[in-house]
């Protein structure tokens, strides 16, 4: 059984974005190369934090870490696959200056049968002086066994980590 | 309403994300509940579907926040510094929960374990730990 579907290209498969978050959130693809993954999340009002200072929340910069690293993983892998964030660690660095936007750029430097390691970076105006960095852990294949709407079962497992 | 009911509602009513995600919190005493409903927008797996891991990160990120802020009495938000997040179980379309306990309070850090759950508080869907910085006391 291969519940894997193969299209994309792996440097293709980082402008492939079926998540309605993403979407609402209007990531954009920068760029994307075999393990490697570049977005940017876009200054919006209604994703500001703190309405004093003005910038990117840091909740905003947390998820678009999370999709970049998980796109990094995408384009690792050898055929498309589902996968979800097992854990993620953040450290701020420093606010976003008000009014930028964010780049995040991922590497998914190993993959194993079952888990991918990744490291991303969060900038929004020069890439070496990054406002977040991240480390994550994703599951590799984290759909095996669930049927596409397992969740909206009534009693659906939740043994899978979340997407 | 109590003045940290209304503190909370003001704090979280001031962050335009807090509102994008539709976050809203309840109070029971001092005992902060913060709730997430469901809404497509926040699905990262559409096929299960499942709800985005970045989102229940920032979910438990303000409800750190939050709970910091109503303890503190604070008028300008603490800063993350560091978080980690588990991801126990896939968040199903439903409506997410988070409590927030404060493990450590001094004068500049909070270290902050979070809990989110959704039909059931023993089986949490995510962790995360972090730790906060604290902005000083606006008079």
């Amino acid at each position: 059984m291969n519940n894997s579907v193969d299209i994309p290209a792996p440097s293709e498969r980082g402008r492939f974005d079926w998540s309605p978050h993403s979407r609402a959130l209007g990531f954009e693809f920068v760029s994307a190369e075999k393990a490697f993954a570049t977005l940017k999340l876009p200054f919006r009002d209604d994703l500001v934090g703190d309405p004093d200072a003005g910038v990117i929340a840091g909740g905003a910069v947390t998820a678009l870490l999370d999709h970049v690293c998980g796109h990094a993983v995408m384009t690792a892998l050898d055929a498309m696959t589902s996968i979800a964030t097992l854990d993620l660690r953040i450290d701020y660095m420093r606010a976003a200056e008000p009014g930028l936007g964010v780049y995040a750029e991922a590497h998914c430097y190993k993959v194993t049968r079952s888990i991918a390691f990744v490291r991303a970076s969060a900038w929004d105006r020069d890439k070496s002086d990054p406002l977040a960095t991240a480390q994550a852990a994703f599951m590799v294949n984290s759909d095996a066994g669930r049927r596409p709407g397992a969740n909206l079962a009534q009693n659906a497992s939740t043994e899978g980590p979340s997407s | 309403m109590s003045d940290s009911a209304e503190q909370l509602d003001a704090l979280l009513g001031r962050i335009p994300y807090a509102r994008y995600l539709g976050m809203r919190a309840e109070l029971a005493g001092d005992e902060m509940t913060a709730i997430l409903p469901f809404a497509p927008h926040l699905v990262g797996n559409p096929a299960l579907p499942a709800i985005h891991g970045g989102v229940l990160g920032a979910f438990m990120e303000i409800t750190a926040l939050a709970q910091i802020s109503i303890m503190q009495g604070l008028t300008r938000q603490p800063r993350p510094i560091d978080i980690s997040v588990e991801y126990l179980r896939s968040a199903r379309p439903l409506t997410t929960y988070a409590r927030a306990e404060i493990r450590k309070i001094g004068r500049r850090i909070a270290n902050v374990h979070v809990e989110a759950w959704q039909e059931t508080r023993a089986n949490p869907i995510t962790l995360l730990r972090g730790h906060f910085l604290l902005s000083p006391k606006e008079d």
